[in-house]
């Protein structure tokens, strides 16, 4: 019966991995779509061919984690469908649309998983897009793919555990590491401690990175708001307040974040029920336990889900893969799947004191000035979506893209969408969750007018 | 506790067409209430593709286009904003001979209506428009045609109708519609109940539930545009460009993102539609062909909309056979946003006044019903 099971994944992170693993392990052969050259997705990307960095160094305490799921993708290889360097640019009826190499093709399925991971959270600032800033993630592939720094002496900013992983492997890569500067206060850190131990060795790992960053003299600081980027042509200062005083050190990039926030556009376009997720503050597909979607044989599993990390995301492709096989009839280890649920529950637990240690800043949106940049696609000010609120009324997400192109430009609302939401809801004295949220288009992202189109051969004759 | 409100005029529907109506009704020192069940503007009228010609359209609505021509000239003064209406002029190509001579008989019954418009072809055409491909062989130039935003005009209609004092009810959903034999009365949930002389249909390709209720059933279907636009490009269309027999249109916005369109998406729900992966398809090969300055380019994002057509594609305008007081404005066949702020004049007229000026019988409701003729109410006193 598994002949007419035709599975596809989407991504091929840690979650993408383990669904499409668990799913040959049943018989199945499934196709596994993925925007990267080569699996492994944002966490444990893959250098280019001809670079022969380590493993040790890419990864550093994620070295055994890495090489297990890279091993993972690699012994299945020959029994899934993989399709490395392909976007996935809409979905429409069991079918998805596919660009690769500037190739269109459309994909059946029967059954779907999402694994789309996650972007950084971006909450801009006063020169935020001076060239040589850049998000923790983007600074982060750089050392990562490319092998190269986003700088000389670089600042991090924002909040989140990424913040003292990047500002470290930097340091490790042999960057000088001009400060570390964390929105969140100490205190948050203290007070969160207790839930954090539910998993010691990440708490530890995460103590380690800031003693290690603090032995080397860095400068590290909780608490402070971000001033200004300085320099034209070029990042060459970093201005931020502390208490009352401002401070400022000289640095020739910047890498800032909050958090991440979870690529959701393709459970969208499907048609999936959202709901809002407070510790996620973002509008999620609504998912069971196991990764159901309120549309039948769609699936989510990872950061796309709404952000847990890679170590819940293998669990969560893992389970929805397991959903998957419950749902189409097969046999499946039910004591495994509950196991995964728990593990997962516990992470879950983890990820609530996280949040309480890394707060994205409350105050964030009441103190953007004006005439600053929210949306770089199309260039609108945060000033101009207060008047659209103040004058027009805009009290919802989509209107206030109608009236201001807020979301309308190249990213569609993937970057500067977070930061416009909690700009509205603070202009309207409401919650982020009440002002709604973009409703997706196709294409998820850019595509050329002048596209090659391959009809595939079982789509022949259809 | 439900508000009750007591007005002469209740409109249903937010749109271009009942945002024009509330704002004439206003200048006529009316008073309105109009309800929409979401935004105003935000539908049809808000994510049309934003032509704004006469070129093109049937004879009969000739008229009413040239009336409305003379209000956007006076946009900002009415709505307060430019709403990125420019006339760039409205190119109508051909890609074949037979096209060519279609554009010439067209042009011939237009000038009888006023309407001027120039054939452009040859030699001239290829200097004139250098960035046209091959396959447009000539084309007929409406000059002061031209396009708009409608996400910006749309809603800005509504909102200066509130500033002249209509009460706009955004987010209002119209339950239930009933005539007492006086009054029409209409339910917002257990919200808000209006009661009015007057009732103009203006719900747009919902509108057909209200003609119904009131004994006028029109065999009304729903279209979705298929839309995309690209990303800011230098500006190189300098006219707002429409094909003879369809299939594909296309204008440059002053930020240099080119608008495109052409074949349909689909109704994702009763209330949504998207663009269909075909029409994507066939639109971007089209777009390339017509276009060769897009084929470096990438199209960001696309979209739909739903839109009320009638069999013989215009609209239905005037007085309810059956119901004194009502008055329908809906099945613009996707090119209502030119005309509805002249509609919307219109529909204020036969309020005041029990008629209009504007010749308007060919939109007459009798035409799907077979009723002899409309149910004229004595006309509202300013108050």
């Amino acid at each position: 019966m598994t002949a007419s099971i035709r599975p596809v994944v989407v991504g091929a992170g840690p979650a993408g991995v383990r669904a499409a693993q668990t799913l040959v392990a049943a018989g199945l052969r499934p196709v596994v779509v993925d925007e990267a050259p080569a699996w492994g997705g944002q966490i444990y990307r893959q250098q280019p061919p001809g670079f022969t960095r380590p493993k040790r160094a890419l990864y550093g305490f994620e070295v055994t984690r890495a090489k297990a799921v890279h091993a993972a993708m690699a012994a299945i290889r020959d029994r899934v469908d993989y399709r490395p360097h392909t976007l996935v640019w809409n979905a429409e009826g069991e079918r998805l649309d596919l660009l690769s190499d500037g190739r269109a093709a459309t994909l059946t399925y029967t059954h779907l998983i999402l694994a789309t991971g996650a972007t950084d959270r971006v909450l801009p600032f006063p020169g935020w897009t001076t060239p040589g800033v850049y998000t923790l993630g983007g600074a982060q592939v750089a050392l990562k793919f490319q092998g190269c720094g986003i700088g000389r002496r670089v600042a991090f900013l924002g909040t989140g555990p990424l913040l003292y992983l990047v500002a470290y492997q930097y340091a490790r890569a042999g960057a000088a590491v001009a400060a570390v500067l964390d929105t969140a206060p100490f205190t948050a850190k203290l007070q969160a401690a207790p839930g954090m131990l539910r998993l010691p060795a990440v708490f530890a790992k995460g103590l380690w990175y800031l003693a290690w960053l603090k032995a080397r003299g860095i400068p590290v600081r909780s608490g402070v708001r971000p001033l200004q980027v300085e320099g034209e042509a070029r990042a060459t200062g970093l201005l931020w307040r502390e208490g009352t005083r401002e401070r400022r050190v000289a640095c020739d990039a910047v890498a800032f974040g909050y958090g991440l926030r979870s690529e959701t556009q393709l459970a969208d376009l499907l048609g999936c029920r959202f709901a809002f997720d407070a510790l996620d503050r973002a509008y999620l597909p609504v998912r069971d336990a196991a990764g159901r979607t309120s549309v039948p044989h769609v699936y989510v599993a990872g950061d796309g889900a709404g952000v847990m990390g890679a170590d819940a995301a293998e669990r969560a492709g893992e389970r929805a893969a397991l959903a998957l096989l419950q749902d189409i009839g097969t046999a499946v280890d039910g004591a495994r799947a509950l196991h995964l649920e728990r593990e997962l529950g516990r992470i879950q637990g983890f990820r609530r004191a996280l949040e309480r240690a890394f707060p994205v800043p409350a105050d964030w949106a009441a103190n953007v000035p004006d005439d600053l940049v929210i949306c770089r696609c199309e260039e609108v000010r945060a000033g101009e979506l207060r008047a659209a609120t103040r004058e027009a009324g805009a009290r919802e997400m989509n209107r206030l893209k109608a009236l201001t192109r807020v979301g309308m430009g190249r990213c569609q609302g993937r970057m500067c969408g977070t930061a416009a939401a909690e700009i509205l809801a603070q202009a309207c004295d409401t919650a982020p969750e009440a002002v709604g949220r973009l409703r997706g288009q196709p294409p998820v992202k850019p595509l050329p007018v002048a596209l090659a189109r391959h009809v595939e051969p079982e789509e022949v004759g259809r | 506790m439900i508000e009750r409100l007591v007005t002469p005029v209740a409109i249903v529907g937010g749109g271009i067409v009942g945002a024009s109506a509330a704002l004439a009704l206003r200048r006529m020192g009316l008073a309105v209430v109009l309800l929409e069940r979401d935004f105003c503007g935000s539908r049809s009228s808000g994510v049309n593709y934003g032509g704004v010609r006469r070129q093109g359209r049937p004879m009969a609505q000739l008229p009413l286009a040239e009336r409305a021509h003379r209000i956007w000239a006076r946009l900002p003064e009415l709505i307060g904003i430019d709403g990125e209406y420019v006339r760039s002029g409205h190119l109508k190509l051909a890609r074949s001979e037979e096209d060519l001579a279609s554009l010439e008989a067209y042009r011939e019954r237009a000038r009888e209506h006023g309407l001027d418009l120039e054939i452009v072809a040859g030699h001239a055409f290829r200097a004139r428009y250098p960035w046209l491909g091959q396959r447009a062989l000539a084309g007929s130039l409406s000059p002061e045609d031209g396009h708009a935003n409608p996400r910006l005009v749309s809603p800005a209609f509504a909102r200066a109708a509130a500033r002249l004092g209509a009460d706009v009810r955004e987010q209002t959903r119209v339950d239930e519609v009933a005539h007492d034999g006086r009054d029409f009365v209409l339910r917002c949930g257990d919200r808000l109940e209006v009661r009015a002389r007057f009732l103009l249909n203006c719900a747009g390709a919902w509108a057909g539930a209200i003609a119904e209720r009131f004994g006028e059933p029109v065999p009304m279907t729903s279209g979705h545009p298929n839309m995309a636009v690209t990303e800011p490009l230098p500006l190189f269309m300098d006219v707002n460009i429409g094909v003879e027999g369809g299939g594909i249109y296309g204008r440059q916005v002053a930020r240099g993102n080119c608008v495109i369109g052409g074949g349909q998406g689909y109704g994702l729900d009763a209330e949504r539609a998207r663009p269909a992966r075909e029409a994507i398809f066939a639109l971007l090969v089209q777009a390339a062909e017509l276009f060769p300055e897009l084929r470096h380019a990438h199209v960001i994002r696309s979209w739909s909309g739903t839109e009320g057509y009638l069999p013989d594609r215009d609209p239905v305008i005037g007085f309810s056979t059956t119901t004194p007081g009502l008055v329908h404005a809906f099945g613009f066949a996707g090119a209502g946003f030119q005309i509805g702020p002249a509609v919307g004049e219109v529909l204020a007229e036969l309020v005041r006044d029990g008629a209009t000026p504007t010749p308007i019988a060919a939109f007459s409701i009798t035409r799907f019903t077979g009723a002899e003729r409309a149910a004229q109410p004595a006309a509202a006193a300013p108050r």
